[in-house]
């Protein structure tokens, strides 16, 4: 009914747009169904990790082969690069095209911090006998660990085309756009990275 | 020449002669399958069309081109897999007693596993994403889909996964473990060969595909509908492909994951799913259904929509119940992701686990009944008019309710003991897939076909195909239906029991009048093209119905409308028709569209050469194939120059062809 009253105080209706509409960018949406969808990868890891995260198989327990510090000095890296990415999107607010790619390089640097110390991490526990092939756990730890290590290396391969195409475009529309989604990206292997933290090392040594 | 074993091994990595051509079946097929596509590349060679090819399909990003293209993808491998079905029909309708038939186990294996592979991924899924991509941005009023490059994309990775799986026939050979491929059969240990890689890599390439076009689908429809059309005013159709495309999104990455953790099993020595040291394979079972699950509804919700549209086009009424209907969907949507366990309920959760599912299980038949009697309370004093895509309909609604009974029965979990893995299974699910899915998408064809060529489809011989396929399809199932409550299970390759043949020759003769429905819909796609001129549709508005995609021209141009529709009702053109509309003859405005691009054909040839190579062990060829997509895609960032507009005047000639040949017409 209501759309019957809507069409008669309408009166004769326009049945075309005759402006050429800007269509607006989905980009930003695109990007955030694509980011759900990854979740549920990680989703889908965690779920294993939890089913199989006491299936030691004989070989090592977490209490055994983690090590708290390294882990908080690496979830330091990545927490600041995250602050760092915020810092190079307030930039790009500013139109300030070489404080933006400071703090990306910034960002850049404490990732591959990041990196660098989890691959630490990994080979110590392969030479310690501790590889994916042991037990059932630590081919879940692997997975789920190193799955959000190869995202961060991703990451990092992604914002080193975006500087470069900043150096060379500057701050244009479509580069700003991408600014963007690659800073929702970045946070969002800070939040996953949270959950790492507190399922994988945190619940494992308690 | 490779007197060295050690380079031979280090350029073709577990690749040998003896893969090569393995069975004398397919020896025969390879020459049939080289002859043809020979045939076909000469061809477009001698008639010089390879540059239209190129420039006209492969790089477009025209989303009525990339749905076609889906379709004939689709239609290709529903084509393979078919005659993957018929020959086990023969098999079982010969392997009894002392006849061993003519395949032997090995074969047999391999050919029911690459029948529900190609079937579920590589024919419905095809043809279902295809639909969706040529209807729905015309349905909501739009001039394409939101990320057109992603679009390209994802039809030529998914054509590229079907390459991956059509080249096991010829090399090495496909799994042997069923078309979901359980662990621990498809583990290393039980499966050394590549037909489990195949599989993998086939359908991981495919599935980004997929995930991607789900992502753009779902971004298209909720940002780029015409003014004026509200959620509640968007077509039947559309809802359902946004409710499909949800779930893509929401399913798809589940199955990569799985099948990721089942590659780094059988790659990388770890124990996710291995019987020592930990592993769990009832994980990958739950796992892999909680994607396979909702895949059902992926495929059947879009035919829902289909179904709809036909109805109230062809009935000249309203959709009953419109609002129930959207609801309906939705429900569906949601409950999908809550009946997975009952593809197991012989795991052995528990009486409470298995009651939850049960329940929830059966509580997905009310929105579908919901929905089968919305259906029939349109064609309640309709002006019905049986042409092909409504024939199909009431095919479906007989058909599809026996199926949906069968379903129910399967969903009490003590029965389900009883009938679990046996051919009563085989024949509710095709009875639902067959009747629901592809029934709609013949629907679909005849309804849409001549909105893409301008023509329409010859109803002599689609009727020979319909009344060649529906008793076909009752003579090739009902059997089955019968044997599993006798208790047969499903995939043997060879019976002791007698008297159970004459149940399996019914059911071959059923899949031989199906290989008849096939080859009458091919002659009905010759015919018609024979006859074009004939069938020639210029209105535009073939059916005289009711949704925007019916309001431009047959075929549509490329930039869909040009102007963008104003939507006051959820029959928008319906609405235009019974309000006077008149076709603007001037004012055209330059239109901006996307440029054409190869990158996404590159990508997905090279992602061809990644799986081949991770498949056969030549780890150069991986290693040098996803360098390569990796150079190729981040190049394509660098090309910032993606668009071009329409000139006005091309837009103004391009309608006044149209204006000239209404009138010539009227």
């Amino acid at each position: 009914m209501t759309t019957e009253t809507a069409l008669q105080t309408a009166g004769t209706p326009a049945f075309y747009v005759t402006e050429e509409e800007h269509a607006h960018s989905s980009t930003l949406l695109g990007f955030w169904i694509y980011i759900m969808s990854d979740t549920l990868i990680f989703a889908v890891l965690f779920a294993t990790f939890g089913v199989l995260r006491d299936r030691y198989a004989g070989g090592p327990t977490p209490q055994e082969v983690l090590e708290i510090p390294t882990v908080a000095l690496n979830t330091a890296m990545l927490l600041i690069s995250s602050i760092t990415c915020g810092f190079a999107m307030l930039e790009m607010a500013r139109h300030r095209k070489g404080a933006t790619l400071f703090w990306l390089l910034v960002t850049g640097l404490f990732g591959a911090a990041f990196v660098g110390l989890e691959l630490r991490e990994f080979f110590g526990l392969v030479a310690e006998g501790a590889g994916p092939q042991r037990s059932a756990y630590l081919s879940a730890f692997f997975t789920l660990v190193g799955t959000h290590g190869t995202h961060v290396t991703i990451g990092i391969i992604w914002l080193i085309t975006l500087m470069v195409q900043i150096a060379r475009k500057g701050l244009i529309q479509e580069n700003t756009r991408r600014l963007m989604c690659f800073s929702m990206f970045w946070h969002f292997l800070d939040v996953i990275w949270i959950g790492v933290f507190s399922v994988v090392y945190l619940l494992g040594v308690l | 020449m490779f007197s060295n074993p050690d380079l031979w091994k280090f350029i073709f990595g577990r690749l040998t002669w003896q893969d090569v051509l393995p069975e004398t079946i397919v020896f025969y097929t390879f020459f049939v399958v080289a002859a043809g596509g020979l045939a076909v590349l000469g061809g477009i060679t001698y008639f010089r069309k390879w540059g239209y090819l190129w420039d006209e399909w492969i790089t477009s990003i025209d989303h009525k081109k990339i749905g076609v293209m889906y379709i004939i993808l689709g239609l290709i491998m529903f084509v393979r897999g078919f005659s993957d079905a018929i020959m086990m029909r023969a098999q079982q309708a010969v392997a009894f007693g002392a006849n061993q038939g003519y395949l032997p186990p090995h074969h047999y294996d391999q050919i029911f596993t690459a029948h529900g592979v190609i079937m579920i991924f590589f024919a419905a899924m095809p043809l279902i994403t295809g639909l969706m991509n040529f209807v729905v941005p015309m349905q909501i009023g739009a001039r394409d889909v939101a990320f057109p490059f992603l679009n390209n994309f994802s039809f030529w990775m998914t054509a590229a996964g079907a390459v991956i799986v059509m080249i096991s026939l010829f090399l090495g050979e496909f799994a042997q473990t069923g078309w979901l491929a359980y662990p621990p059969l498809s583990e290393l240990a039980y499966s050394p060969g590549t037909g489990v890689d195949y599989y993998i890599w086939g359908l991981q390439v495919a599935g980004l595909g997929t995930l991607l076009s789900g992502v753009n689908l779902v971004a298209t429809i909720i940002k780029m509908r015409a003014p004026g059309m509200s959620m509640m005013k968007m077509p039947v159709f559309t809802w359902t492909a946004l409710c499909t495309n949800i779930l893509i999104v929401a399913a798809f990455p589940v199955l990569t994951a799985v099948l990721a953790l089942l590659t780094l099993d059988r790659y990388a020595g770890t124990h996710f799913f291995t019987n020592t040291a930990g592993g769990d394979q009832m994980m990958y079972v739950n796992l892999i259904w909680i994607w396979g699950h909702p895949e059902v509804y992926i495929l059947i919700l879009p035919c829902f929509g289909v179904y709809s549209e036909v109805v109230s086009t062809f009935c000249g009424k309203r959709l009953f119940g419109y609002a129930s209907m959207v609801y309906a969907t939705i429900v569906i949507t949601i409950l999908s992701y809550l009946v997975w366990l009952h593809h197991f309920f012989t795991m052995g959760s528990g009486a409470s686990v298995n009651s939850f599912f049960g329940i929830t299980t059966m509580i997905i038949s009310i929105p579908t009944g919901a929905k089968i009697f919305n259906w029939l309370f349109t064609m309640y004093k309709g002006r019905i008019r049986f042409e092909l895509p409504m024939m199909w309909t009431v095919a479906f609604m007989l058909t599809f309710v026996i199926g949906g009974m069968t379903g129910v029965m399967l969903a009490v979990p003590p029965a389900d003991f009883v009938l679990h893995n046996s051919l009563f299974l085989i024949a509710h699910f095709h009875n639902v897939i067959i009747g629901g899915v592809l029934f709609g998408i013949f629907a679909a064809i005849n309804y849409w076909f001549p909105k893409a060529f301008g023509f329409r489809l010859d109803p002599f011989w689609g009727k020979v195909s319909f009344w060649l396929w529906v008793p076909g399809f009752y003579l090739a199932f009902m059997p089955l239906y019968a044997l599993g409550l006798m208790g047969i299970t499903r995939r043997l390759n060879h019976f002791d029991d007698p008297s159970l043949q004459i149940w399996f020759v019914i059911a071959a003769f059923g899949a031989l009048m199906i290989a008849g429905g096939i080859l009458a819909m091919f002659i009905q796609f010759g015919v018609s093209i024979m006859k074009r001129e004939a069938l020639r549709d210029v209105t535009g508005d073939l059916w005289n119905a009711r949704t925007l995609e019916w309001s431009t021209s047959s075929p549509p141009p490329e930039y869909n409308f040009a102007f963008t529709p104003i939507v006051y009702d959820h029959d928008a053109w319906w609405d235009m028709k019974m309000r006077g509309y008149v076709r603007p003859l001037e004012g055209f405005r330059p239109i901006h569209m996307p440029k054409n691009t190869g990158t996404g054909a590159i990508l997905a040839g090279l992602a061809v050469g990644f799986a081949f190579g991770m498949i056969w062990y030549m780890w150069w060829l991986a290693a040098l194939s996803f360098l390569a997509m990796v150079v190729v895609a981040i190049t394509h960032t660098f090309n910032y120059n993606r668009d071009y507009s329409i000139p006005a005047e091309t837009v103004a000639l391009k309608e006044g062809e149209r204006t000239a040949l209404l009138a010539q017409h009227a």
